[in-house]
């Protein structure tokens, strides 16, 4: 491997997952070339924004070593808690944003719990956030025992509306992208990599590991609350279990963009498209017409494949 | 006496007495010799799970293996498809879901050690191709049925009064201690959990030693799944799937770090019937799915403060 690669590589180390995704979109464009159409990107990134959220936030705690597994949980909770409170309150827009705001501060504030139970409380991050997903899911189904509330006209039809001609997930999107880019090189973003990189030598530099550790689990729960927003934006209504499935896909979509669960190295903007790599690859399973039964095990063994590719090429590439 | 109070086996011990106390306070008759009995035959369907689950992690290098539920529904349906209700069909039953099981831990393995995926990675990957593989099999054929004679093994006293799933369940528990005490292959284990590095230089097949953990827990999968189809009666949709980080958590608070290299399988155990003692106790109450879930997540987060928390970086 030529070394222009691997400086290349060290600048950009999302680089094997955008190859990634540019042959499934290509694949995807020659199955059916109707895919490759405005109104079904939009389709596709209005489904998937969430999971791209989702996948931000996993990505900030696992830098530092750690992982989240009830992001999938937390997306539920503030989902519920949002539609629930507009509900109450008859959504007016102004009591739309102030319930926005609330479920965001639930989302930051399951964070901090996780945050303190791992980092303060040093217990450890996979079984303690799993506990933690049963509570915040329990504390969602007593919210709203039934999925199903609707929300208000004004949430959905601003998500799948149009500003100046453009849809409007794309400006959240292109904002993602913006966001994702500009807390990349924040100075938390910094400590949480070097605590993933070597705990004690954080530590001894004088780094404040542990509340790096509790800030990263409260940006995780920060971009999970705005994933639930996204759902709120998508199906319209109110549903506890919305995301229990997605915590996994929320992983897989992390190491595919190319961070290390170890901690230590990695990128957000891998991430994302970590997450339409998932996405892509489910409708291209769809588009080269797999009888419907083998759908899922097809996605399944192309999902696994990528990550095998993605590990193995940026193995290589370092 | 001290010493011995801190061992994680003794606080599980604990726990498990003070649980069947609150159970028998909260609802009369829950710590009565059959309840207690109906309890240990669930505990010992988790238990088995969390026999491989403990391997796995016992190896160390963040090993976890995600994809037992899988592995469990799927030997399920297999098991019930090979005996579709006959006794006769039980041997090849007990065979062909251990080949599944082996077929699936030795993908894993050949995955976490040729191409270095992590585990979580691969397991969760192997999960997805499991769940797909679930439909097909599903839409394919009619699930099947478990044999009369398996069902009263999971579930009717055989030997001494005690149903065989329990022996079944004890024997595992022998076989594991000795496994893991006093053959080559169980130090070559902790180990390779301890530090790799070291022993893969004073020449223990470290490679070799952490498939054969993947294809074990893969095997111990499948017995599971085909004790749960035994005491279910018929396989139904995705039956694994509630064990997947059950057997992780049983593990945890069986007093096995998840960073590998200590521990043991009689912690797990305990660890097990904890879990389900607590869920019983939870479902004996009249209150609703929500509280029931709270009060549990509650109950682990609070477990776990007593087990393995990770050591302080001020050392």
């Amino acid at each position: 491997m030529n070394i222009s690669y691997r400086s290349y590589f060290s600048r950009f180390p999302f680089f094997p997952a955008l190859i990634i995704l540019v042959v499934v979109f290509v694949l995807n464009g020659i199955a059916e070339p109707n895919s490759l159409k405005i109104l079904s990107i939009k389709g596709l990134i209005s489904t998937y924004l969430a999971l791209m959220f989702l996948a931000v936030a996993q990505t900030v705690v696992v830098y530092a070593g750690d992982i989240d597994l009830s992001v999938g949980a937390i997306l539920g909770l503030v989902n519920v808690s949002v539609v629930a409170l507009i509900e109450a309150f008859s959504g007016t827009p102004y009591i739309i944003v102030i319930a926005s705001a609330v479920g965001i501060g639930i989302g930051i504030l399951c964070g901090v719990l996780n945050g303190l139970l791992v980092a303060r409380f040093r217990l450890q991050a996979i079984v303690a956030t799993f506990a933690t997903s049963i509570v915040f899911a329990g504390v969602a189904l007593s919210i709203m025992p039934v999925a199903g509330v609707p929300a208000p006209a004004e949430f959905w039809r601003s998500y799948a509306g149009k500003i100046l001609g453009i849809p409007f997930v794309f400006y959240i999107f292109i904002m993602l992208l913006v966001v994702a880019f500009f807390v990349a090189r924040t100075k938390i973003i910094l400590q949480l990599l070097c605590v993933g990189d070597d705990k004690v030598a954080a530590y001894q530099t004088g780094l404040p590991v542990t509340s790096v550790r509790i800030k990263g689990y409260a940006i995780c729960g920060f971009f999970s609350a705005l994933a639930a927003l996204c759902i709120i934006g998508d199906t319209a209504s109110g549903d506890p279990n919305v995301g229990s499935a997605m915590t996994l896909n929320s992983i897989a979509a992390v190491v595919l963009g190319g961070t290390a669960l170890s901690g230590g190295k990695g990128n957000l903007i891998g991430s994302i498209l970590g997450s339409l790599i998932i996405g892509l690859v489910g409708s291209l399973v769809f588009f080269v017409g797999t009888p419907s039964q083998w759908q899922n095990f097809v996605l399944g063994l192309s999902i696994l494949g990528a990550l095998m590719i993605g590990i193995f090429v940026s193995r290589r590439l370092q | 006496m001290m010493k011995l109070l801190k061992q994680p086996i003794s606080i599980a011990i604990l726990i498990i007495i003070v649980l069947l106390f609150i159970g028998e306070f909260l609802s009369p008759g829950f710590a009565s010799s059959s309840q207690i009995l109906r309890l240990l035959v669930v505990s010992a369907l988790l238990g088995i799970v969390a026999a491989g689950q403990n391997l796995v992690i016992l190896g160390g290098k963040e090993g976890i293996d995600l994809s037992v539920g899988g592995v469990i529904s799927l030997a399920a349906i297999v098991g019930g498809n090979i005996m579709d209700g006959n006794n006769i069909g039980i041997v090849p039953a007990i065979l062909g879901c251990l080949a599944v099981g082996a077929f699936f831990g030795a993908l894993n393995g050949l995955g976490v050690t040729l191409l270095r995926i992590p585990p979580l990675v691969m397991t969760l990957g192997m999960l997805g191709v499991l769940q797909g593989l679930l439909i097909v099999v599903r839409q394919g054929i009619p699930s099947g049925l478990a044999a009369p004679a398996l069902s009263s093994f999971v579930s009717q006293p055989q030997i001494l009064g005690l149903p065989g799933l329990l022996w079944l369940w004890v024997g595992i528990g022998i076989f594991m201690a000795f496994l893991l005490r006093k053959t080559v292959f169980g130090y070559r284990v902790y180990a390779i959990g301890s530090n790799e590095n070291v022993a893969k230089m004073s020449g223990v097949p470290v490679k070799l030693i952490r498939v054969l953990l993947f294809v074990l827990s893969g095997m111990l999968s499948a017995m599971a799944g085909l004790c749960i189809l035994g005491y279910t009666g018929s396989s139904f949709a995705n039956v694994g799937d509630q064990y997947m980080l059950a057997s992780v958590i049983a593990v945890v608070l069986g007093g096995t770090p998840l960073s590998g290299g200590k521990g043991g399988y009689t912690g797990t155990m305990a660890g097990a019937i904890i879990l389900i003692i607590l869920q019983s106790i939870l479902t004996t109450l009249s209150i609703d799915e929500s509280g029931r879930q709270l009060i549990f997540g509650t109950a682990l987060v609070v477990l776990l403060f007593f087990y393995g928390r990770a050591k302080g970086l001020r050392t």
